[in-house]
């Protein structure tokens, strides 16, 4: 297993715990120097690692355990042109009472939605515990005026949203001007007051693994609560491969600055069974300590219904369909 | 060098949306003919193998109803086709699995052909039969048509290996259904090897999916299975008390259900007329107003 804890800077105070970066992001050439001394990623190893963790056998408690635990940690997810009030508003009904006909089923982590929305979320969510995660930064693309971000920001927070989910700029990122997005991701950390802030790398279009965990490093030195692999919008979103690399990374952070960041896998993953081989990454990765849904969460929609119908099927023995859960 | 040619075994797989996967268990279980003697391995499926299936069934369904039933009849006659081409093969896994002799076994392939495409006729013109125009006392045009009934899950007859299982597979998918087929357990050869036929006819993966295996441990989770939506459990004929318990299971979601009936047991070659056609169907009525019907007060 790639267990490579990226060394500090030289010139960084070091010390379990304490490690400060300061020094790391004073100029653009610090920070490129410190990103690009960070150890490359052994990525026959980094696929092996995930693949093996994911065949797993994760059953009958364990697997009932698991299931609850996912349904705990999803975002539920609708970043759609066509999103209407109702249908933000049914969203936010199923997040609260997922499964009507067992009302023990847990509730999801949080609805997801684009600012304009969000006051409607939050207003649908009142009470009862489910967070409002909005979208901001000119989400996806990330390709608008710092002005104009910082004011999709401010929108989202005043409509109520409790997080925001922030996309990079992949340009500038990938051009290696790295204080760039270090000091856009500052500004919009400084945007969100209370909100938990959310960084979406958008890894399918950082080719390479390379990149992933310098961007991971770049956004946890930029103050993010969460790191977040992509925005669904791109062929390439969450793998197995590139979320165990950023959990390796918040896993390296918390060890050197004491600072926990949780971790958010999003788009593509549909199933039970990859979710909890995403658990289990986690677990084994990062340590129990992210088994939480403050610290990992799945951006997902219709990955909810294959649990409920998983759910269902272990509560009564038999296999659940499609027309047991809401079409949304 | 040795005028004897190495055997070539074949490897028997399931036939699950399209493709042809081992059983999930791992497990396959040994085919003997009707001596006892040796022919292949057969993959055991498991109840996983069972919940796939119902997904790639569930998932063809759509586009297979949605066809126009012209488009069907097509496919299926397709079927026929391809199945003429490998006569020669089906003789032989017939004879071996009944115990028959080459022209016995050779008759009921043909017969097998000749239904099929019997069938492949029936898929535009049982929508006459069963529906129409209804007449109501108002100004309505009442019409009623048949739509299928969703995904089926089949238990083919255990004695009648081959003519048998197309006999119940064959009108329920000529319909718009999608099936789930259990084979016979003991001569699922076949069966699987029908699953090769229709990979080369045009018939959508899934439309048809053939799983082989004991026949109670397959039937069981898919006889409760929540999104099957009709059982055929003429392969439960010898078991009445399989038969009953499927039964029990299938009523919690309102499975339609076909029960094993004394005639499937007599004789596969008697023209079978369209009791399977019409037991996987559900009729749609719609109502609708005639509107004006002008100063001469004709009705239509």
């Amino acid at each position: 297993m790639p267990t490579t804890a990226p060394s500090p800077e030289p010139s960084a105070p070091s010390g379990q715990g304490g490690t400060s970066f300061a020094d790391a992001t004073a100029s653009d050439s610090a920070l490129r120097r410190f990103l690009h001394g960070l150890p490359g990623v052994d990525t026959v190893g980094l696929e092996a690692r995930a693949a093996s963790l994911g065949t797993r056998s994760i059953k009958t408690t364990a697997k009932a355990y698991a299931i609850d635990l996912a349904i705990s940690m999803i975002d539920l997810t609708t970043l759609e042109g066509a999103d209407t009030p109702g249908k933000v508003r049914a969203l936010a009904a199923k997040a609260v009472n997922p499964d009507p006909t067992d009302r023990t089923t847990p509730r999801t982590a949080a609805v997801c939605v684009y600012p304009d929305m969000a006051a409607t979320a939050a207003a649908a969510l009142a009470g009862s515990g489910v967070k409002v995660a909005s979208v901001a930064t000119a989400f996806p693309a990330g390709r608008a005026a710092l002005e104009v971000k910082l004011a999709d920001v401010r929108d989202a927070v005043a409509a109520g949203a409790d997080e925001i989910d922030m996309v990079i700029d992949r340009g500038a990122f990938l051009s290696g001007r790295y204080l760039k997005v270090h000091e856009e991701i500052v500004a919009v950390k400084a945007e969100c007051g209370s909100a938990r802030l959310k960084v979406i790398f958008e890894t399918g279009e950082l080719s390479t693994y390379d990149n992933i965990r310098r961007a991971s490093w770049l956004g946890m030195l930029a103050g993010a609560d969460f790191i977040k692999t992509s925005t669904g919008k791109v062929g390439t979103n969450a793998t197995p491969a590139n979320t165990l690399l950023m959990l390796e990374a918040v896993r390296d952070f918390r060890e050197q600055t004491g600072v926990q960041i949780g971790v958010k896998p999003a788009g593509g993953i549909r199933t039970s069974k990859d979710a909890i081989k995403f658990l289990v990454l986690v677990n084994e990765t990062a340590g129990e300590d992210w088994l939480d849904n403050h610290w990992f969460r799945f951006g997902a929609s219709s990955l909810l219904n294959d649990l409920l119908m998983q759910r269902q099927k272990l509560s009564t023995g038999r296999y659940s369909g499609p027309d047991y859960v809401t079409v949304d | 060098m040795s005028d004897e040619r190495r055997r070539v075994f074949k490897t028997y797989k399931l036939y699950v949306g399209g493709k042809f996967p081992r059983s999930e268990s791992g497990r396959v279980y040994e085919v003997t003919d009707s001596k006892g003697k040796w022919l292949a391995n057969a993959p055991q499926s498991s109840r996983k193998d069972a919940r796939d299936a119902v997904v790639a069934a569930r998932k063809a369904f759509g586009g297979w109803s949605g066809a126009t039933a012209y488009n069907r009849g097509q496919v299926l006659y397709r079927v026929a086709e391809m199945l003429e081409g490998r006569r020669e093969q089906f003789v032989r896994e017939v004879a071996d699995a009944e115990g028959l002799s080459k022209a016995r076994a050779a008759a009921l392939v043909d017969a097998a052909v000749d239904r099929w495409v019997w069938y492949a006729g029936w898929t535009d013109k049982i929508g006459q039969v069963v529906g129409g125009a209804n007449p109501v006392a108002g100004p309505f045009f009442n019409l009623s048509t048949p739509e299928p009934t969703g995904v089926v899950t089949v238990l083919a007859p255990q004695d009648s290996s081959f003519l048998g299982l197309v006999s119940v597979v064959a009108p329920v998918i000529a319909t718009g259904n999608t099936a789930v087929v259990i084979a016979s357990a003991d001569a699922p050869l076949p069966a699987l090897s029908l699953g090769e036929v229709l990979a080369t006819s045009d018939l959508p993966g899934g439309v048809v999916n053939i799983l082989s295996g004991r026949t109670a441990e397959l039937a069981a989770p898919l006889a409760s299975h929540q999104d099957v939506n009709a059982i055929d459990l003429t392969g439960a004929a010898g078991d009445p008390a399989l038969a009953k318990e499927l039964e029990v299971a299938a009523a919690d979601n309102l499975k339609r259900v076909l029960r094993p009936q004394a005639v499937d047991g007599a004789d596969w070659s008697a023209e079978p007329g369209t009791r399977r056609l019409t037991a996987f169907l559900e009729t749609k009525t719609v109502w609708h107003p005639t509107g004006a019907l002008g100063a001469s007060g004709s009705s239509y």
